[in-house]
């Protein structure tokens, strides 16, 4: 069946390759470009670590196509630490101990970081529901909204959107 | 899970889109947000030999108050829904369906027009454009027509869209002054399709509701209005003697089936209770109430 | 494997004196080190967190070797069936399949379609006469590409001859229908299992004041990790070696177990368990799809990889629980609880394939009498075959603890509320006291140490318990229902003593290797495996607070098992216990030996020296000190003459005694009588894991473990029809929690260190999730009791609770 060009914008960078049209985002992102942050954890859009930020919006790279990526400019956990810096996110998560195992985590930041953008101040309820697309079975969520607060609260005070 | 081989086109305006689906036939669907096609293609449930993307058309996706309607282009994500001034505004019917669908990632995807077009009595779109009784533009090769919302839904997974036809637009009537509507869902957990769930359309004069349409999720093979339940409320002041009565001939007309959500009985008292709870809202709404 | 387990008694061999012990009870965690060394109970920043936060962690599907092809694998879809034929023709066909590998061919490749269990049973590794479990392995393609590889599978194609399943083991124990007919006996009974004293708790219950009884199932549920299972298989043929990368919790076990099932040579094996993304038990078995993986390696020569599908990883891996359970509880006149009495029946799927410790098939659940004293207690268990996934403790169960205090805490508070007494206060009289250690429970447990009014003290206290009780009653006058429940759980970990722990043998000792380089940097590596525990971090906390070096300084490694020593990994709570206590023991040896050098640094003798936080200093003379760096560097450039240079030290460490944490949690709801939805409005959490090593890691142990306790209480549970085929095979219906769903967690603690251990830890990583389902099941049952509820079976849905609401004539 066709075979499809696909150029994306990722993480600032300009990468270009031919896929089958039924070739999952996902694997396009880890296999094709080689970025393995981004992970797999199911198989009926349920668990999200595979949210990725496309033109701005987080969305679960396995129900996308990477045709229908085409054009597009991508952001992974890869792309978050600007210049070497770790974005307010991740400092968060690292200092409240929002992750155990990691592997919810990539996809948890994408996540955190598109509700920032939209909500600067959100509130715990507000933070629960902007994450609830994205499953963790090992932190209980405490401090992963503890970290979310973090950087809400960092990004607040320096003026800066997420 | 690994989907089938597909061929794929992404059409640029609607007439190729269309010309593309004439010439295909039912070899090929239309992919909108993907969200419930793709995890369908993914257990290889659908087979299509050809995708045809309307992601790339232009001037699909739009909120917009156009005199006595909102005009909502199919392509309109369910986010932008939650993010529109003027859903917020005057729709709080559509703002709390549109908060419960799936999951947020889901919603930056999944498309208004895709949740009508799929014909599925577990999504939510449905029985809240049933409650709001509102129209379906559609446009194929022999032109553009419009649809009303009681004439779309003909059986499981089936609209009254003709072959090669595609959703473009969802009007919904401006509710006049005394209006109030609400979306009430049970799920077993957020992100879930709905044990049951209800809305409300509804508009009171002196006192006594002088209109009112529900619509049902998830307890039908075809999304239903509880035509019962808006009759024992029709021109009554909503007491609760009355949503009681209300509550009851919903819950007795509407047809759930027995799954992992549920029993019979206990979906049908779930849909008697969110009768009365959403018919209390939607009151209160219309009284001038918030949220 | 010649014979299984018939009929056993449970035994436990004396433990040394001092294993159990009145230890007091403090409130603050003890920091005796400065925060530039950062020992014990600091709040650490994770050490393994910045390649986590950057995306940059490195899980088996990040493995990419050169020429590597894809394992993907055909699955049953009968719980019960013969095969026919198989027919790979037009998989075989395709291009870019590379080889189809079937039962038959395992079985001319030398026996290879069968393996032993880690219980000594046998299982499946593909089948060639019939099929005993819904998504059974029964046939392996490997390709190219992984997207070929799920092409070729759907080409296989498989005539069955559907036989009737046996799905519930009421109906097993009739060997009605036999599973496992390549057994020499036709019968679906696979042990016999008794703990405690029959004649005593007989005697017991003849002469009770107040018998309750009740019977209670733990349904079938399933750990699901956020990273399924998978396997990069590499053999290399020039050097006739086999390198596997593998989603495993105890790589060192798996290697000598892949050794003796396939007959390569153990040490050229090597098996690395990388970055995990979470075990919780469902990473110990040995799932067929490893072995498939690496035969087909070793068949072609290349690396193969094998990553599963979730919903594979749901329907054919390792469940938990599934016991059915018959209780009854003893008291006298007074209320005290005198007596249990517990029989169960153990569903264990077709293989009896549980990664218990192997003289325990019921796992740790003779510890059922819980936080209570009482005279008498005898436990009964019979194993069944069905035809259902093999399993049985791969939920942060502690080898089936979880079962065990969920029985006793439901059975207590049915008590206390048949009794009229307050819970609280029945638990309070009922309670082990502290005088009462050294401790031997009636079946034989030798509890390390325990306050459990302690813990339930602080836990009423954080949310004033009394005056929810008074709250309870105005609300119930208006019919408002809310509950309280109450869970005081005694959990036991760190298997084990040698004398009565082994897996399949090896006894469950555990290990470190600690090197410290010239400079004053340290290795130490360990025989245990974080899938998420943080040991990178909470082990260097350990070390350092032995030798003084900055945690920062000690570079922590598990999970290759060429440079690990060798350990039997992390599962059931028992890496500090284990490795914990090995990694203290042998930063104490290196310490000796850095006594020594400092003496012939300082020109003492040995006496004339006391330690300080990093340094040995002459006694009366602080200025006169050598520091761990110096010594270290010493070791290499200075040391005695006649004294070995290096300073580094191995222990292999066998625990006197497991570990007894504890807790109280009190959990308040309210009902909602028209939907029965169930909010949780408060749950606080207090719990004892002895010393604390980092008490930011522990908060996250246990709020984890809090939510993964939620989970089966109110959404988990897998669904079989009376065919046997799984209906919650997918994450859309296996109900994980989201933020939403879990509360905000509340936590206390209570220090009780243990007695025995070098450090006074104990495990804690699955106490939550032994203590919170009885904890919600207790709220939700008190909140209806006055209606005439009595007991609900978990997973507690609001559909059941309306169901009980409308029985008894309430409603909305």
């Amino acid at each position: 069946m066709s075979q499809h060009e696909v150029s994306v914008t990722i993480n600032g960078d300009k990468q270009t390759r031919t896929v089958e049209a039924r070739t999952l985002l996902v694997h396009f992102i880890r296999e094709n470009l080689g970025l393995t942050g981004t992970h797999i954890g199911c198989d009926t859009t349920s668990c999200g670590a595979c949210t990725v930020s496309i033109d701005g919006e987080a969305v679960k790279s396995c129900t996308v196509f990477a045709v229908q990526a085409d054009g597009a400019t991508i952001e992974t956990v890869e792309g978050l630490a600007a210049g070497g810096v770790l974005h307010p996110l991740q400092e968060g998560f690292w200092e409240k101990h929002g992750l155990q195992c990691g592997f919810c985590t990539p996809g948890m930041l994408i996540s955190a970081r598109a509700l920032l953008a939209r909500n600067p101040h959100p509130t715990e309820s507000e933070i629960r529901h902007g994450i609830s697309g994205n499953l963790c079975r090992c932190t209980g969520y405490n401090k992963i909204v503890e970290a979310i607060q973090y950087a809400a609260e960092k990004l607040g005070a320096a003026g800066k959107g997420a | 899970m690994i989907p089938a081989p597909f061929d794929y086109h992404a059409p640029q305006t609607l007439d190729e889109a269309i010309a593309l689906l004439g010439r295909l036939g039912d070899t090929a669907k239309i992919l909108a947000g993907g969200q419930s096609l793709i995890p369908a293609m993914r257990f290889r449930l659908a087979l299509p030999d050809t995708l045809v993307d309307i992601g790339r058309i232009r001037d699909l996706a739009y909120v917009e108050e156009r005199g006595d309607h909102l005009a909502i282009g199919a392509m309109t994500r369910e986010h932008a829904l939650e993010a529109a001034p003027v859903v917020a505004a005057s729709y709080p019917l559509l703002l709390d369906t549109a908060k419960v669908i799936a999951d947020p990632l889901v919603r930056n995807k999944a498309t208004v027009g895709g949740n009508l077009a799929h014909a599925d009595p577990a999504n939510d779109h449905p029985a809240t454009m049933l409650a709001y009784g509102a129209q379906i533009i559609a446009r194929g090769a022999k032109g553009t027509r419009t649809i009303a919302i009681d004439d779309l839904f003909v059986g499981l997974f089936e609209t009254s869209l003709a072959p090669g036809e595609i959703l473009t637009e969802i009007r919904i009537p401006k509710p006049g002054k005394g209006s109030g509507g609400a979306y009430l869902k049970i799920e077993r957990k957020v992100g879930d399709y709905a044990v049951a769930a209800v809305a409300v359309q509804l508009e009171l004069a002196g006192g006594a509701i002088k209109h009112i349409r529900i619509g049902l999720t998830n307890v039908s093979s075809v999304p239903m209005r509880a035509k019962n339940a808006e009759a024992a409320l029709t021109g009554k002041k909503p007491t609760d003697d009355v949503l009681d009565a209300a509550g009851k001939a919903g819950a007795a007309e509407c047809d759930p089936s027995a799954d992992l959500r549920g029993q019979v009985d206990y979906k049908r008292d779930m849909v008697r209770v969110l009768i009365k709870r959403a018919v209390r809202h939607a009151v209160h709404r219309a009284q001038g109430g918030k949220p | 494997m010649a014979t299984h387990l018939d009929d056993r008694t449970e035994h436990h061999s004396p433990k040394p004196e001092g294993s159990s012990a009145n230890v007091p009870t403090s409130d603050d965690v003890r920091i005796t080190t400065p925060a530039k060394v950062c020992g014990m109970g600091h709040r650490m920043k994770r050490k393994e967190d910045p390649r986590f936060i950057q995306g940059r962690g490195r899980y088996v599907d990040d493995v990419k070797l050169p020429g590597m092809v894809y394992m993907d694998i055909v699955r049953s879809p009968y719980a019960h069936a013969k095969i026919l034929k198989i027919d790979a023709s037009e998989a075989l066909a395709t291009p870019g399949v590379l080889a189809v590998i079937t039962g038959e061919d395992l079985k001319k490749a030398g026996n290879l379609h069968w393996m032993p269990t880690l219980m000594s049973d046998t299982q499946m590794v593909l089948p060639i006469e019939k099929v005993v479990y819904y998504a059974q392995e029964v046939c392996v393609v490997i390709a190219t590409e992984r997207y070929i590889a799920a092409d070729a599978i759907e080409k296989v194609q498989v005539d069955y001859e559907p036989l009737e399943a046996v799905v519930d083991p009421h109906d097993a124990l009739t060997d009605r229908v036999i599973v496992r007919d390549d057994k020499p006996k036709k019968t679906n009974h696979i042990w016999h299992w008794e703990a405690g004293d029959k004649a005593a708790t007989d005697a017991i219950f003849a002469s009770a004041a107040t018998v309750v009884e009740e019977k209670i199932y733990l349904p079938r549920i399933h750990v699901s990790s956020i990273e399924t299972c998978g396997m990069v298989a590499n053999y290399d043929k020039a050097r006739s070696h086999m390198q596997i990368y593998m989603t495993s919790q105890a790589p060192h076990a798996h290697r000598t177990v892949f050794a003796l099932v396939s007959g390569l040579p153990e040490h050229m094996i090597q098996i690395i368990s990388p970055d995990i993304g979470g075990g919780f038990g469902g990473k110990v078995p040995v799932y067929p799809g490893y072995v498939c993986c690496a035969v087909a390696s070793l068949v072609l020569g290349r690396p193969v990889k094998w990553i599963e599908d979730r919903s594979e990883n749901l329907q054919a891996d390792s469940f938990a629980r599934d016991y059915h359970i018959t209780a009854k509880l003893a008291a006298d006149k007074h209320g005290k609880i005198t007596g249990l009495q517990v029989y169960t029946l153990s569903d264990c799927g077709a293989a009896d394939a549980a990664a218990n410790p192997s003289k325990f098939p019921a796992g740790l659940y003779s510890i059922c009498t819980g936080s209570y004293d009482m005279k008498a207690a005898h436990v009964i268990v019979d194993g069944v075959y069905t035809n259902k996934p093999p399993g049985g403790v791969a939920y942060r169960c502690s080898f089936r603890v979880t079962e065990a205090v969920h029985m006793i805490e439901r059975m207590v508070d049915i008590m206390a509320h048949q009794l009229g007494e307050d819970p609280a206060d029945f638990r309070l009289k009922n309670f082990i006291r502290p005088d009462q250690f050294p401790y031997k429970s009636p079946t034989g447990w030798e509890y390390d140490s325990g306050n459990y009014k302690a813990a339930l003290d602080k836990a009423m206290t954080m949310l004033d318990y009394r005056a929810l009780r008074k709250e309870q009653l105005e609300k119930r006058k208006k019919g408002q229902l809310m509950g309280i429940g109450i869970s005081s759980f005694t959990e036991v970990v760190g298997a084990g003593p040698s004398k009565d722990y082994d897996i399949l043998g090896i006894k469950m000792f555990d290990s470190a290797e600690i090197r410290i380089h010239p400079t004053g940097k340290a290795m130490a590596r360990f025989g245990t495996k974080s899938q998420g525990q943080g040991h990178e971090t909470t082990y260097a906390q350990i070390v350092a607070e032995e030798l003084g070096l900055p945690a920062s300084d000690i570079q922590v490694e598990e999970g290759d098992t060429d440079t690990a020593p060798y350990g039997l990994g992390t599962y059931a709570s028992r890496s500090t216990p284990t490795a914990g206590a090995a990694g203290a023991m042998a930063a104490r040896k290196i310490k000796a030996k850095a006594k020594k050098i400092a003496a012939h640094l300082l020109e003492v003798g040995e006496d004339d020296l006391e330690w300080n936080v990093d340094s040995f200093q002459v006694k009366g003379s602080p200025d006169r000190k050598k520091s761990i760096q110096e010594i270290a560097f010493a070791a290499y450039t200075n040391h005695p003459q006649g004294m070995e240079a290096g300073l580094e030290a191995t222990d292999y460490y066998d625990p006197p005694n497991l570990t007894f944490p504890f807790g109280s949690y009190i959990c308040v709801v309210d009902l909602d009588t028209g939907t029965g939805e169930i909010k949780i409005r408060r749950f606080v959490a207090v719990d004892d894991c002895g010393n604390i090593i980092n008490p930011m890691i522990v908060e996250g142990q246990i709020e984890g473990g809090l939510t993964m306790g939620l989970a089966p209480a109110m959404y988990e549970e897998i669904v079989y029809d009376a065919n046997g085929q799984n209906l919650t095979g997918t994450l859309a219906d296996y109900l994980l929690p989201t933020a939403v769903e879990s509360p905000k967690w509340e936590l206390g603690k209570t220090i009780t260190p243990s007695p025995h251990h070098p450090i006074g830890a104990k495990g804690v990583g699955e106490s939550p999730t032994v203590g919170a389902p009885p904890a919600i099941a207790n709220a939700i049952v008190d909140a209806m009791w006055h209606l005439g509820v009595r007991h609900i079976d978990i997973p507690i849905t609001p559909q059941k609770v309306w169901r009980l609401l409308r029985k008894h004539g309430v409603t909305d």
